[in-house]
């Protein structure tokens, strides 16, 4: 049941960002932010877990998630280390996915050029 | 008269053009004028992309100036331009040729404006001039919008800059310039005004364009007195599918119907049905491949008598864009004929 | 002639539209089958032994170093031209943002090219994620602070 509502919860959120970008002057960039942001926020306000639980991946891949996961470092860190965890939530919480992008990003450049496009 | 229509007061002729463009190009419906060609991967043997947009330039001006028999110390003067930054695509490419040089930034209508700035040298100090004009699909992604990689969409009205360059040689010999056909002639030329009308939408050239092709249409049918369809052909630069009916629009306002007898290199240059390229091709490539091939055989075969070229270029940088600037076009004209210059 | 507000707004009025049903579909299908598939995964990994949170990053890792890996040999951008915020929105966008900077740059040399470059696209989504979380930290820190 996960799967489904894994799928309609993320395309949902693909759809809406689309819907933005082909009918807005929002462009991509800004879409992304926003939704990162929305996801910091509804992380914080608690707002947010209900869909994790619901939708699994389809909450969490997409980049809300990502700010769901920064909320949620925040709030551990916060839990664990006091006013200091303001600090060094938010990063310690993004860091997996952005450690894993800078290498992958680093061995493509290692191993592969740019081409044209067809 | 100092806005006026500039008349070469002797015979300037386009006596030849070389070009080169990439696999896009080659593939085209044009592909087949194309001198020379990389048909996998455009990078025409270099590193980078901007050192492959110089060699063009540079097999360009080799092609041309042997196939004329001539030699740089023959050449009085090169006007030439790209779109990247400082101009090194065409001012590298060019390095090994002694010419006095003068470097343009005319956007997509630099084939255009080097064109009419060789013609009036010539004009004025006789000899022979060239002008060169380049665009890389790949250098062009990388200063003014993403990576090749990066996996974004393109609107509709996005246009696809061309890979090519393309090399002019003109002077004032009627033999030299009869030699594959008929004598090509530059007749006249006017330079275009820049126009801001707002468009802010750097995916949307076309539009930002127009107004100033539409301006120096009707300046050039006004003083002129001349009608649109007195012409074989009003060919625009790079308007592509949007910016070429905008065009249509503002100038049947104006007073001038182009319906049946403009065209636009951007859309000459693409099969846009079996491709994807949106609204056309773009680029100072693009005006420069077309008539360096295309436009200069039918006019020496005779299929095209009478035209008038009108560069179109945009003259926007990503940073201005960003800044919440909005984009000036600019387009100049230059007619070229086969009919003898009267008197 | 006409003032600047009019010609925009007839430029606008005028540029052909994206097919708005067409793009949707895509998005939605592209969207919701990469983050089913991230469900499916987050399940192999939890059947193979590993805990809720360490699937949760293993599954992020997977999609990323694929992402990376079909934007470098080219892939990437043809999927991403069919499926617009299908890929842009999930963790794939991000890490092809990234994965395509970095290859992009590499002419420029390793430390002014790839290692300055790297962020360039993806670098908002850290920065506002960040400040975000420090401004929601601060008051929920605060807020435990009064309680």
């Amino acid at each position: 049941m996960t799967y489904l509502w894994a799928f309609l919860v993320g395309g949902a959120l693909c759809l809406l960002a689309q819907l933005l970008i082909d009918r807005t002057a929002l462009t991509p960039a800004r879409i992304l932010v926003a939704y990162v942001v929305l996801g910091v926020l509804l992380g914080a306000l608690g707002l947010y877990q209900p869909l994790v639980e619901l939708a699994g991946c389809g909450a969490t891949t997409p980049l809300v998630g990502f700010g769901f996961r920064i909320a949620e470092g925040v709030r551990k860190a916060i839990a664990e280390k006091g006013a200091l965890g303001v600090l060094t939530g938010p990063l310690t919480a993004a860091a997996g996915g952005t450690t894993a992008a800078l290498m992958s990003g680093l061995l493509a450049a290692v191993f592969f050029h740019a081409k044209p496009k067809n | 008269m100092a806005h006026g229509i500039l008349t070469m007061r002797r015979p300037v002729y386009l006596l030849d053009a070389a070009s080169v463009g990439g696999h896009e190009e080659a593939a085209g419906p044009l592909g087949a004028y194309l001198d020379r060609h990389d048909a996998k991967n455009d990078d025409f043997g270099q590193d980078t992309w901007e050192a492959a947009e110089s060699e063009m330039n540079r097999l360009a001006a080799e092609v041309l100036l042997t196939r004329a028999g001539l030699d740089a110390a023959e050449i009085g003067a090169l006007f030439a331009g790209d779109l990247l930054n400082q101009c090194t695509g065409s001012g590298y490419g060019l390095l090994p040729f002694d010419v006095p040089y003068f470097g343009l930034y005319g956007a997509c209508s630099t084939a255009a404006e080097g064109l009419l700035l060789a013609a009036l040298f010539v004009d004025h100090f006789g000899g022979r001039a060239m002008s060169a004009a380049s665009s890389h699909f790949c250098s062009a992604e990388r200063q003014f919008r993403f990576p090749m990689e990066y996996g974004g969409q393109r609107t509709p009205t996005s246009q696809w800059t061309v890979t090519g360059a393309a090399a002019f040689l003109l002077g004032g010999d009627r033999a030299e310039a009869a030699r594959h056909g008929r004598a090509v002639r530059i007749a006249e030329a006017l330079p275009g005004i820049t126009i801001d009308q707002g468009i802010t939408d750097a995916n949307n050239m076309g539009a930002a364009m127009a107004p100033a092709a539409a301006d120096t249409i009707l300046r050039y049918l006004r003083e002129s007195g001349r009608e649109p369809q007195s012409f074989d052909m009003i060919v625009t630069g790079d308007l592509g599918a949007e910016g070429a009916s905008i065009l249509c629009e503002l100038c049947r306002a104006g007073g001038a119907e182009l319906a049946g007898v403009h065209r636009d290199c951007g859309l000459l240059i693409y099969d846009r049905a079996a491709t994807d390229k949106h609204a056309g091709g773009s680029g100072c490539g693009c005006s420069a491949l077309v008539l360096a091939g295309y436009l200069l055989a039918q006019l020496r075969a005779g299929t095209l008598g009478d035209i008038l070229l009108v560069g179109t270029g945009a003259l926007l940088s990503p940073m201005v864009v960003q800044q919440g600037r909005s984009i000036p076009g600019i387009a100049h004209l230059v007619r070229i004929t086969t009919k003898e210059a009267t008197a | 002639m006409q003032t600047d507000t009019t010609y925009k707004d007839y430029a606008k009025s005028h540029a052909k539209k994206s097919p708005l049903a067409r793009d949707c579909a895509r998005a939605f299908l592209v969207g919701g089958a990469i983050c089913a598939a991230a469900e499916g995964l987050t399940t192999l990994y939890e059947y193979l032994g590993a805990a809720q949170e360490t699937a949760g990053l293993l599954v992020s890792l997977t999609l990323i170093v694929l992402t990376a890996l079909l934007t470098g040999i080219g892939v990437f951008d043809r999927i991403a031209r069919f499926a617009g915020a299908g890929t842009l929105v999930p963790i794939t966008g991000f890490a092809n943002a990234v994965a395509a900077c970095a290859v992009d740059a590499k002419s420029e040399g390793w430390i002014l090219g790839v290692g300055a470059k790297m962020f360039t696209i993806a670098g908002p989504v850290i920065v506002y994620g960040t400040a975000a979380g420090v401004v929601c930290g601060l008051a929920e820190w605060l807020a435990g602070l009064l309680r």
